[in-house]
């Protein structure tokens, strides 16, 4: 029998499966942002398009279209808070800077953090409504009994396709007051 | 030790249980294999049994709703990681070295490794039944949250047992890979590979592809638990979605690693009793190989309900609808093989044809569930149970039994009772469709699955799907006791056992020496 060559053959062909296994360990973590930038780009799941800043000056407001923008709000498992939109929903024109503002209250005897996540359907629409400032980027901290009015800025995209005439922007509230205590900041768009 | 065993060509096993601790004899360690694998077969068939007898009646009789679901969830796991995919593991090692001609695997001392990291796995998930907070009640395919905001602490054992099961598979296969690839006998072509082989191949690779994503997922899962992060919690920007996308990327891959290399076995059996050559051997080698590629592309049809738009529910329909054309390419072979051939019904032959019958069966409610807006109605009843089982218990579980009839003459070197094996075969063929046949009515009158009780209009497809449940569930410690009585003695078997069959097992005396083609044998 002639050890030597296939020894080294059966060595390097186990070298390169073994890379494999590292490799498609990887891809399985490369699927996280890889599943991010994919509905980004195609608008799936409702994330709306990110943080844009508005051009208040130069931006054009196309006054011959009219959309409805709805909103939602719904708490997640166990948050305690009362949690509503104080419009139901507005008439915008694209490329219109719009404000509306969400109502909480922390009912209960304890200091909860809340941290809300948006999603916009039909999804088709969700790229082109854009959230200048939103209570969303940051982690919401009531104090008991305390109640507050969160502000949300958008605009329309005016390239939002003819067919879409209505959207609706929801948001859940997380009960995050275990979770993520310790970090002040985090980004969900 | 057996380690030396380059030395001394024609020394025997060691003795006592060192023997089998430090072994690195692919017989020995396909044997270890196989009996483990059938421990976990009964173990889970355990878990089964008390599944179906909490559901003979409607309400709650015997167990919890929550102990309910650890069963459910522990049936699937033990079922899936412990008796299929170990079995065909325990028959890879017995057979693709004598049938490619090699003297024993490529790796023989990571064989022993990829054995013996087992057991541990699996007391590991076991244990868990014995902890304070239970077993995992998150189902087999452990959805986030489930698995990780709601789960049990006895998670973290999963996890743990989960990658150690995970590097048991690729070790595993690695060395079926380099043993295929590299230790074939001078003139074993790729194309002359019996098709047990070529199976092998392309599982091990599918393996080698798909068990580190499986690897990844329970590591987000153990770092969302233990580490803050939020990769499936939608409170810190992840999505549950995505463990439903990296999961079924692994999932789907899954079934067909147990079911390539049954398709294998098959293709041996069929042949040797209808002593007939297989028909399309090449088609069958193509076959596989598209089945395994499209594999990767279909996983979302797990998903339909969850929301996809209408574009991913249309390419992942017609993907998966793809799937049947090189399926339909190997049952119209398998058929065709038989066609005109001099067909004797011995054990094997009959669980090979109940496969060929009843696998298509699965498939075909498979092609169901594969139509998108059908599959609105069908998701999470038991009509996607029956689909299932009739994939993995006539299709992956019958191919395993037909092999161990088929090739128990060459382990064991004695004939099984051919009349206990057709009574064997018997019992198992009608429990298993008086079990799982009604399953599919219960599903399409909408009875929805990992439900412990149910409404008064599924009571009677149930209690007869019970019955069939314990009728298949206690024929197998025939099986057990078939086996035992051939390993203890019986008709001596001859070289070639059976009158039809052709390859290179077949050439070696019954039972398969100790040490086997320690020279390469000619090949033809």
């Amino acid at each position: 029998m002639n050890e030597k060559p296939q020894q080294s053959t059966t060595g390097k062909l186990v070298a390169k499966l073994a890379l494999t296994v590292v490799a498609m360990f990887g891809f399985g973590f490369a699927m996280v942002p890889l599943y991010d930038v994919f509905c980004e780009i195609t608008g799936l799941n409702g994330k709306t398009g990110g943080k844009e800043v508005y051009e208040a000056t130069t931006a054009e407001i196309d006054t011959t279209r009219v959309v409805t923008v709805q909103f939602a709000s719904t708490n997640n498992g166990a948050m305690s808070w009362e949690f509503h939109p104080m419009q139901n929903s507005i008439e915008v024109h694209p490329g219109e800077l719009n404000e509306v503002k969400f109502f909480a209250r922390n009912p209960s005897a304890a200091r909860v953090v809340g941290q809300a996540v948006p999603s916009v359907s039909p999804s088709i629409g969700a790229e082109y409504l854009h959230k200048t400032e939103c209570f969303c980027f940051t982690q919401q901290v009531l104090e008991a009994g305390e109640s507050i009015e969160m502000p949300v800025r958008f605009f329309v995209d005016k390239a939002l396709p003819a067919d879409v005439n209505k959207m609706t922007l929801s948001y859940t509230l997380f009960d995050v007051t275990t979770n993520f205590a310790s970090e002040p900041q985090l980004t969900a768009n | 030790m057996a380690t030396g065993h380059d030395d001394h060509d024609h020394h025997g096993p060691a003795k006592g249980f060192t023997r089998w601790l430090y072994t690195t004899n692919h017989k020995d360690i396909g044997s270890m294999y196989l009996w483990f694998s059938f421990a976990m077969f009964l173990l889970g068939g355990t878990f089964a049994l008390v599944i179906r007898a909490e559901l003979f009646q409607p309400g709650l009789q015997f167990v919890d709703p929550n102990f309910f679901n650890q069963m459910t969830t522990m049936h699937g796991l033990v079922m899936v990681f412990g008796a299929v995919m170990p079995a065909f593991v325990g028959l890879a090692n017995w057979m693709v070295p004598m049938m490619i001609g090699a003297p024993d695997m490529a790796l023989p001392r990571m064989n022993n490794w990829s054995f013996w990291i087992l057991p541990f796995a699996f007391t590991m998930l076991a244990s868990t039944l014995l902890m304070d907070s239970g077993a995992p009640n998150f189902g087999w395919t452990f959805y986030a949250p489930l698995s990780t905001t709601y789960a049990p602490s006895s998670v973290t054992f999963f996890i743990f047992a989960i990658h150690i099961m995970g590097a048991s598979s690729i070790m595993g296969s690695i060395n079926i890979v380099a043993t295929i690839q590299n230790l074939r006998a001078p003139g074993m072509t790729y194309m002359k590979m019996p098709l047990f082989v070529w199976t092998w191949l392309i599982t091990a690779y599918l393996l080698i592809a798909v068990m580190p994503v499986l690897a990844g997922v329970v590591t987000m899962m153990l770092f969302d638990i233990h580490f803050g992060t939020s990769f499936f919690n939608a409170a810190g920007g992840g999505d549950p979605v995505l463990f439903q996308h990296v999961f079924w990327f692994f999932g789907h891959p899954e079934v067909y690693i147990m079911i390539l290399p049954a398709f294998g076995v098959v293709s041996e059996i069929i042949p040797t009793f209808s002593r007939k050559k297989l028909f399309g051997y090449d088609s069958m080698v193509y076959a596989t190989s598209s089945i395994a590629f499209l594999s990767f592309i279909v996983w979302a049809h797990h998903m339909f309900t969850t929301g996809m738009p209408l574009a991913g529910e249309l390419f992942f329909m017609y993907a998966t609808m793809l799937i049947a054309v090189p399926t339909g390419v190997k049952v119209f072979n398998w058929i065709t093989t038989m066609f005109k051939g001099s067909i004797s019904f011995e054990t094997p032959m009959l669980f090979s044809i109940a496969f060929v019958v009843l696998f298509t069966c699965g498939g075909f409610t498979g092609l169901m569930l594969a139509i998108a807006p059908a599959d609105f109605q069908y998701h999470d009843t038991y009509f996607v149970v029956a689909h299932f089982h009739y994939v993995l218990v006539p299709g992956a579980i019958f191919s395993i039994m037909a092999a161990a009839y088929y090739w128990l003459p060459k382990w064991t070197g004695n004939m099984y009772d051919e009349t206990l094996g057709k009574l064997h075969f018997w019992l198992s063929f009608v429990g298993i469709n008086v079990l799982f046949f009604p399953q599919h009515f219960l599903g399409l009158a909408g009875m929805p699955r990992r439900i412990p009780d149910y409404a008064l209009q599924f009571a009677d497809f149930n209690m007869v799907s019970s019955v069939g449940a314990f009728i298949f569930g206690f024929s197998q410690l025939l099986f057990l006791f078939i086996v035992v009585k051939t390993v203890m003695g019986g008709k001596k078997a001859t070289a070639q056992v059976w009158e039809g069959a052709e390859g290179l097992e077949w050439t070696v005396p019954s039972p398969a020496p100790y040490h086997t083609f320690s020279t390469p044998p000619p090949i033809k």
